[in-house]
């Protein structure tokens, strides 16, 4: 037990936020202080962040939590804390590390750029919210933080406000995840409704710990499939998924840290968190909302990894490459891998941070070049990025060995394959392992090999930006240590138990058949892309369906159709009610107090003003009287002044 | 022959006269103030004349009061001549039958 850092454990979201409200008192010229407080604040929050996993390291399943009462209200008491699990501390140290290297990634990927000091003040903002998100005890104040890091998002898409794009996609993704956030808000309301408290633990009374879960009984379906409902929305699940990739209209370190290693993971997170309202009942493992869970992500994965095949732009095939991840994570949550789809989170943000900084170096080197027929041949120009963009390559289509992507991976393989409704998903996620390889075999060779393309002169990035990206690959392998079956030391932490040491557990048939698979996806990709010609290859052998993954799928048609549609039908809807009825009504009202105005100005004509008008005549002919004594002639007035005093001394005399 | 109180209340009176004379018959803005001027050394008079043949007639007292009111009439003077300048340059004219503006 360590009360003093349980305790202070909000200084972890505080000291970003606080750094970020200074920054943002500073002006446009202090740039280099706004980069360097920024960057200071993560490294502050990454320190307290190390102390209060060091304080998890001495018991398994360490679980310390500080509760206080917000406010009462009534005879209703609201409170609210934080807690310190194995959870929330490894979320905290991949938060500020990832966070840290994108900040200094930034200060080079941003320095041309005159708002500087306003991009540090929201990427501070950002990083302080979604710790908020991790260490929230009570649903509710990780709701706030919640939407607060909805918010940054909102700022940071729409960050080159004069962009058209940017603004729309910023809005897009602001009014999608609200729909999810929507279902989200239902559902804590249902769960303090029935469970009357909000806090996750609290001594055996918080709403996941039995008493609370007790209460909650069969209305618990309900309310974890409508927190889902927010965690689709943040994590970009199908079918709200449309946000996430036009949400790559922001600055690409914004990309890096929030739409692919931190913020989207929340939806993830979320699930983990509030995990035993989804396993409330559980037979054999599977419950309804669980199963929902399952289905979501699956469909996510597949279809994310589909449209990945046929985008063109570098950041969008990253960002489709993301919501299949986060798929793949949901399912891995579905079929009771907790621990595994964590696991995925944490490797998932070093590797996909890494790809978004590598894609930000390669649009730097560019002149902003977004386009990935316009790139090619860059492995020798911008070696280090190469280097570090294959290492997260491999980190992404699952490559074992040195990779802990491919660990991860294929951990939740192993937990899907053990799903016991239907060995479906467990097919259709090999499948997308083995479309996950293909894709980024594509964008490599698109990006990297074959002869160089670019109209521009294209450079290597300067160290500030190298360095990071160094960082996060070294972050990456060395987290492969942690992760293998050897010794599943993150498992086990994740789980509460303590590892062994087993390398007998390496070996494994499901181990040598997704390797199989990444190996057939990579070969398969370099043999259908070896030989890039005018169009794509895909393109020339089935343009149709190209066509079809290159538009998305048309969900944004279909979306513009049907949802957008129907909404502006109710407005028109609501538009003429207003118009026409609620106005009658206004303006009935409004015709009797015209009449009534009426009937009173006649009244007050002839009746009242008669009199008024006789009284001042009078008073009018009086004053004309005495106005004729005032002849302005001072003498007049000064005989007059005369006369009187003569007359009082008179009467004094006569008197006395 | 000794001065006595009515002497002096003699002199006053006519001199209140023919000040109240000036100021009621000249046309002319400055004999007026002339007489107002004339007036106010009347009601001097009186003080002083009081103060000697008061019952306690202690230095200071009325001496200190007529002072006061020639310092007064002094400023007074002042500003009605700084008035007729200001109305003369206006109207051309200092007749004040024709400074008939404040008529009702």
């Amino acid at each position: 037990m360590n009360p003093w850092i349980v305790s202070n454990l909000w200084l972890v979201p505080a000291v970003p936020l606080a750094a970020s409200l200074v920054i943002l008192s500073l002006t446009n010229s202090r740039r280099n202080s706004a980069a360097v407080l920024a960057t200071f604040g993560q490294i502050i929050a990454l320190a307290v962040a190390i102390v209060a996993f060091l304080s998890t390291l001495q018991t398994p399943g360490f679980r310390a939590v500080h509760n206080f009462t917000w406010f009462t209200f009534g005879d209703q008491t609201l409170r609210i804390g934080w807690v310190l699990d194995p959870l929330a501390a490894a979320m905290m140290i991949m938060i500020t590390l990832v966070g840290l290297c994108i900040f200094v990634f930034s200060v080079g990927y941003m320095a041309g750029d005159k708002n500087i000091t306003r991009f540090f003040a929201y990427l501070s903002f950002f990083s302080g919210a979604m710790l908020g998100v991790v260490i929230a005890n009570s649903l509710l104040l990780l709701f706030v933080s919640w939407e607060l890091v909805g918010l940054a998002s909102y700022l940071l898409i729409g960050f080159w406000i004069e962009r058209p794009s940017a603004a729309a996609a910023a809005k897009k993704a602001f009014i999608t995840t609200r729909i999810g956030d929507l279902g989200f808000f239902l559902g804590m309301l249902w769960l303090y409704h029935n469970s009357g408290s909000l806090l996750f633990y609290d001594q055996g009374r918080g709403c996941l710990e039995d008493a609370g879960l007790l209460a909650i009984g069969g209305s618990a379906t309900f309310i974890a499939l409508l927190i889902f409902c927010g965690a689709m929305g943040k994590s970009g699940q199908f079918p709200l998924h449309v946000w996430l990739p036009d949400a790559m209209e922001g600055p690409t370190p914004v990309s890096a840290l929030i739409h692919a290693a931190t913020m989207v993971a929340a939806g993830v997170f979320l699930v983990a968190r509030v995990y035993p309202l989804f396993s409330l009942g559980a037979v054999n493992g599977v419950t309804p909302s669980l199963t929902v869970v399952v289905l979501v992500g699956v469909v996510t994965a597949l279809m994310a990894s589909l449209i990945a095949l046929a985008q063109f732009d570098i950041k969008r095939i990253l960002a489709y490459s993301t919501v299949s991840q986060l798929g793949l994570m949901m399912v891995s949550l579905g079929v009771g891998g907790v621990a595994a789809g964590i696991m995925h989170l944490i490797a998932h943000g070093f590797f996909k941070a890494l790809l978004f900084l590598g894609a930000g170096s390669v649009i730097h080197g560019l002149h902003q070049e977004q386009d990935v027929r316009k790139m090619g041949g860059l492995r020798w120009i911008m070696p280090v990025t190469f280097l570090t963009y294959a290492i997260a390559m491999l980190n992404l289509s699952g490559v074992p060995f040195f990779f802990s992507g491919g660990w991860t991976k294929e951990e939740i393989l192993h937990n899907t394959a053990q799903w016991p409704v239907s060995p479906l998903p467990d097919y259709l996620m090999l499948a997308g392992v083995i479309l996950t390889a293909l894709y980024m075999t594509r964008q490599m060779i698109y990006v990297f090999f074959g002869s160089k393309r670019p109209a521009v002169e294209a450079h290597e990035s300067p160290r500030i930006m190298t360095m990071p990206l160094i960082v996060l690959a070294s972050c990456s392998i060395l987290f492969t240590l942690v992760l293998t079956p050897a010794w599943p030391w993150l498992h086990a932490y994740l789980n509460g138990e303590s590892a062994r040491v087993d390398f007998g557990s390496l070996i494994q048939p499901i181990l040598f058949l997704s390797f199989a698979l990444v190996a057939a996806g990579i070969g398969l990709g370099w043999f259908i892309y070896r030989n890039l010609g005018e169009r794509d290859p895909l393109a020339r052998a089935q343009p149709g369906l190209f066509r079809f993954l290159e538009n998305k799928m048309w969900f944004d048609e279909i979306y513009e159709e049907t949802v957008i549609v129907f909404c502006r039908i109710l407005s028109r809807l609501a538009d003429w009610l207003d118009r026409y009825f609620w106005d009658g009504l206004v303006r009935l009202f409004a015709g009797l107090g015209q009449a009534f105005g009426v009937l009173s100005k006649g009244l007050d004509d002839h009746g009242i003003n008669a009199g008024v008008d006789e009284t001042t005549s009078g008073t009018r002919g009086i004053g004309r009287l005495i106005a004729a004594a005032h002849s302005g002639q001072i003498q007049t007035y000064l005989g007059a002044l005369a006369v009187g005093m003569l007359l009082l001394l008179v009467l004094y005399a006569w008197l006395s | 022959m000794t001065p006595t109180l009515q002497l002096f209340l003699i002199v006053s009176t006519a001199l209140f006269s023919i000040g109240l004379l000036a100021a009621l018959s000249r046309r002319h803005a400055i004999f007026i103030l002339i007489g107002i001027e004339l007036m106010l050394a009347a009601a001097n008079l009186n003080f002083i004349a009081f103060w000697r043949f008061g019952p306690q007639p202690q230095p200071p007292t009325g001496v200190l009061v007529a002072i006061f009111s020639i310092a007064i009439a002094a400023a007074e003077a002042a500003v009605g001549l700084a008035l007729v300048i200001a109305i003369y340059r206006h109207y051309r004219t200092t007749n004040v039958d024709q400074l008939d503006q404040l008529k009702g």
